[in-house]
C-alpha cells in the first residue's frame, strides 16, 4: 500500500513488528526454567507477553497506518445493485 | 428412533451426564443457527457474503473460529505433553502475529476487491487479476483437494472424541458394532459408533448453513468459540485445583520432568524459526476468505486483528500449561495415557471425574471442531457453484433464487461426500495428511501477496507458481508419509522424523519452509521472464495512489 508506508508514524509501526520478529526467537531463554509468579515457565511468559505485544502492535497499526483510501477506492463502485446485476467480468476482458 | 427413546434404552450403563450434555449444546447450536437464518434476505449475496452487513464482534469471533480447530485444545495440549513449553512460541504466539498481518495486509486489501467487484470466491478474484480461465480452474481444484482433508480431520476428530467419552454408555445397543483393538482388548466398547457421530455431527452443521448459508455459519462461530473459549478456561482452573494449585503443579513438573519447561533438546532453533510460515496459510484458507467478504466495512477489521492474538493466549495458555502438567505426572508414573492425543481426556477423567465437565469440555472440542467445519461447507457449496456451474454455463442463465438452491444442493453434496470419506478413512492417518493441507496453504500464501502487491506478477508466474507449489508438495509429502524405508524407517530421501515431525534434511527445518521457497523463486523467476499483463488489468487491482498518508482520514 503506497500511502501507507511513507509517515513516521507508519514506519516506527512496521518496524515495531519487525522487532517482534526477531525477538519471536528468545534464544536468551531458551533453557531457562525459571517459574514466574511460581507457576509460569518463564518461556511461556515471554510468549505470552509476546502475544501481547503483537495484540499492541496491530492496535498501532489500526490506529496509525490504516488504508483510509482502500474503504474509499472500494466504496468507488457502490452501486452493489448494478453490479449484482452484472457478473464479474469474464477472464479475457480487462 | 427419537434421541429420548434412543437415551431411555440406555440401560445398565455408566452415566449419561456427559452425554445429555453434548446434546444439549448441539441442540442450542442447532436453534441459534436456526434463528440466524430467519434474518436470510433470500438473495445469493446474502447466502454466499452475508450481504456484506457482518459487524465487528461477529466477524473476529467466527474468524477466530474458523482459524481454530479441535486442535486448539486436544492438538495443543498432546503438542505441549510431547514438546514441552515451546510449543506455544512454535505455534500460538507466530500465529497471533502472523494471522494479524494477514488479515491487514492482505484480508483488509481482498475485502475491498472483493465489494468493489462483487467477488464471492476467492477463485473469482485470481482468474480476473491473471485473466485466466486455466489458471481458475487449477487452483480450483487444488484449493478443493486442500479443503477436503482438512475438513476429513475435523469429522474424524470428532468421532475419536464421542467414542472414549461414550464407551459403556450403551453396552447392548451398540454391542455388535466394532471398535478399535489394543493389545487384545477392544477399546471402547458400548460407545456410539463413529457412523452415528459423524451423522449427527454433520447432519447439526447442514441444518443450519443449508437455510442460512454464511450468515447462520457466523453466528453458530460465534457461539462455538464462546464455548470453546470458556471450556478451556475452566478445565485449566479445576485441573489446577486438583493438582494442588498452580504452582504445586509445575514445580512437580521442574522435579521429574525439567525438559518440558524448557526448549533445549525438545525443539531446535531453525525448527522453531521455521513453524512461522504456517500460520500464512489463512492468506489462502477459501472459507476464511468468505468470512472476510461479509464484513460490513473494512473498519470491521479492526477488533479482528487486535483482538485475534490475545484470543489465542486465552485458548492456548491453559492448554499448554495443562499438557506440561500431565508429562509430569505421566513421568512420576501418576497418569497413564495411551497417546498423547488423549493427554487432556485423561488429565479431566483421572483428577476432576466429573461427568458434567467431561460433558461440558467434550462440548467445547466440538464447539472447536465444527466452527471451522460449517464454513469449510458453505464454501465448498459456494466455489462448486460460482466457480464451476455458473462460469460452465454463463451468466444470466440462472435466476438468483435458483442460485441459493443450487449453493444448498452443492453443500448438501459437499456434506454426503465428507460423511462417506470420512467414514472410508476412520481407520487411516488423515490427521497427519491435515497438517499437510496447511503447508500447502501456507506455500500459496506468496501468490496472493504478489497479486495484491506486485504489479509485475504475470500469469505465467502464478502458474508457475501454483504447478511448482503442487510439485513440491507432493514430493515431500510422499517421502514422508509413503517412501518409508524399511530398515531405518526415521530416515528418508529429503528429510527425517524428529519426535514425530517431519523435518528436511540438514537444517531440520518444516517441510513448508522448502515449499514456500520453491513457491517464491518460481513466481518471481517466471513473472520477470515473460511478459507483464495489460495495465487496464493492473489499474483494475491496484487503486490509485492517493495524495494524502495512512493516517489521512479524508
Amino acid at each position: 500500500m503506497k500511502t501507507s508506508c511513507c509517515s513516521g508514524s507508519t514506519r516506527v509501526v512496521w518496524i515495531l513488528a519487525l522487532v517482534l520478529l526477531v525477538v519471536h526467537q528468545d534464544w536468551w531463554w531458551w533453557d531457562d526454567r525459571t517459574l514466574v509468579f511460581g507457576f509460569l515457565p518463564i518461556g511461556l511468559f515471554y510468549h505470552g507477553l509476546f502475544s501481547l505485544a503483537a495484540a499492541a502492535v496491530w492496535a498501532a497499526a489500526v490506529k496509525f497506518a490504516w488504508p483510509h483510501h482502500l474503504e474509499r477506492w472500494a466504496d468507488e463502485l457502490e452501486d452493489d445493485d448494478a453490479a449484482e446485476s452484472q457478473p464479474p467480468a469474464p477472464a479475457s476482458q480487462p | 428412533m427419537s434421541t429420548a427413546l434412543f437415551l431411555a434404552q440406555a440401560g445398565g450403563g455408566k452415566p449419561l451426564t456427559a452425554l445429555w450434555i453434548i446434546l444439549g449444546y448441539l441442540a442450542l447450536l442447532m436453534l441459534l443457527g436456526g434463528a440466524a437464518s430467519l434474518f436470510f434476505r433470500g438473495t445469493s449475496k446474502d447466502y454466499f457474503v452475508a450481504s456484506r452487513s457482518i459487524g465487528p464482534f461477529l466477524l473476529l469471533m467466527s474468524v477466530f473460529g474458523t482459524t481454530m480447530t479441535g486442535f486448539a485444545l486436544v492438538g495443543s495440549t498432546a503438542k505441549s505433553f510431547e514438546l514441552g513449553i515451546g510449543v506455544y512460541g512454535l505455534m500460538a504466539s507466530w500465529s497471533g502475529l502472523v494471522h494479524s498481518a494477514v488479515f491487514f495486509l492482505v484480508g483488509i486489501r481482498l475485502w475491498a476487491i472483493g465489494k468493489r467487484y462483487n467477488y464471492m470466491t476467492q477463485v473469482q478474484f485470481f482468474r480476473d487479476r491473471f485473466q485466466s480461465e486455466f489458471l481458475g480452474y487449477v487452483l480450483f481444484a487444488i484449493l478443493v483437494a486442500l479443503v477436503v482433508p482438512y475438513l476429513l480431520v475435523g469429522i474424524i476428530a470428532a468421532c475419536k472424541t464421542i467414542q472414549p467419552i461414550t464407551a459403556g454408555m450403551f453396552p447392548e445397543t451398540f454391542a455388535g458394532v466394532p471398535h478399535p483393538v489394543k493389545a487384545g482388548v477392544m477399546m471402547f466398547k458400548g460407545a456410539i459408533p463413529p457412523w452415528l457421530t459423524a451423522l449427527v455431527i454433520c447432519g447439526v452443521v447442514l441444518f443450519y448453513v443449508f437455510f442460512g448459508g454464511i450468515r447462520s455459519a457466523a453466528w453458530a462461530n460465534t457461539f462455538q468459540t464462546l464455548v470453546f473459549m470458556v471450556m478451556g478456561v475452566v478445565t485449566f482452573t479445576l485441573i489446577a485445583k486438583a493438582m494442588g494449585g498452580l504452582a504445586a503443579a509445575s514445580e512437580k513438573v521442574l522435579e521429574v520432568s525439567p525438559k518440558h519447561a524448557g526448549r533445549e533438546g525438545m525443539i531446535g532453533q531453525l525448527h522453531f524459526l521455521s513453524y512461522i510460515f504456517i500460520p500464512l496459510s489463512v492468506g489462502m484458507f477459501p472459507h476464511l476468505f468468505q468470512h472476510w467478504l461479509t464484513a460490513r466495512s473494512a473498519k470491521t477489521f479492526r477488533l479482528t486483528v487486535i483482538a485475534h492474538p490475545v484470543f489465542i493466549a486465552i485458548v492456548w495458555i491453559p492448554c499448554v500449561l495443562i499438557g506440561m502438567w500431565a508429562a509430569g505426572l505421566a513421568a512420576a508414573g501418576e497418569l497413564s495415557v495411551p497417546n498423547a492425543n488423549a493427554v487432556l481426556g485423561r488429565m479431566v477423567a483421572s483428577l476432576v471425574e466429573s461427568h458434567v465437565l467431561t460433558g461440558l469440555l467434550t462440548a467445547g472440542i466440538l464447539a472447536a471442531i465444527m466452527s471451522s467445519l460449517d464454513s469449510q461447507f458453505v464454501c465448498l457449496g459456494t466455489m462448486f457453484t460460482n466457480d464451476v456451474v455458473v462460469r460452465l454455463t454463463g451468466p444470466g442463465r440462472f435466476t438468483d433464487r435458483q442460485l441459493v438452491w443450487l449453493a444448498r444442493g452443492f453443500v448438501v453434496f459437499v456434506v454426503a461426500i465428507s460423511y462417506a470419506l470420512s467414514m472410508a478413512l476412520l481407520t487411516t492417518n488423515v490427521f497427519n495428511l491435515g497438517v499437510w493441507c496447511f503447508s500447502g496453504f501456507a506455500a500459496l500464501f506468496p501468490l496472493v501477496f504478489a497479486a495484491l502487491y506486485w504489479k509485475r506478477t504475470t500469469r505465467a508466474g502464478a502458474i508457475a507458481c501454483i504447478l511448482t507449489t503442487a510439485a513440491v508438495w507432493l514430493v515431500l509429502i510422499l517421502d514422508a508419509l509413503v517412501w518409508i524405508p524399511a530398515e531405518n524407517p526415521a530416515e528418508r530421501i529429503f528429510g527425517h522424523i524428529h519426535r514425530g515431525e517431519y523435518l528436511i534434511k540438514g537444517l531440520d527445518v518444516m517441510p513448508v519452509a522448502a515449499m514456500f521457497l520453491a513457491s517464491v523463486v518460481s513466481l518471481v523467476v517466471v513473472s520477470l521472464a515473460t511478459k507483464p499483463l495489460p495495465a487496464a488489468t493492473i489499474d483494475k487491482f491496484f487503486e490509485p495512489r492517493a495524495a494524502g498518508g495512512s493516517g489521512d482520514p479524508s
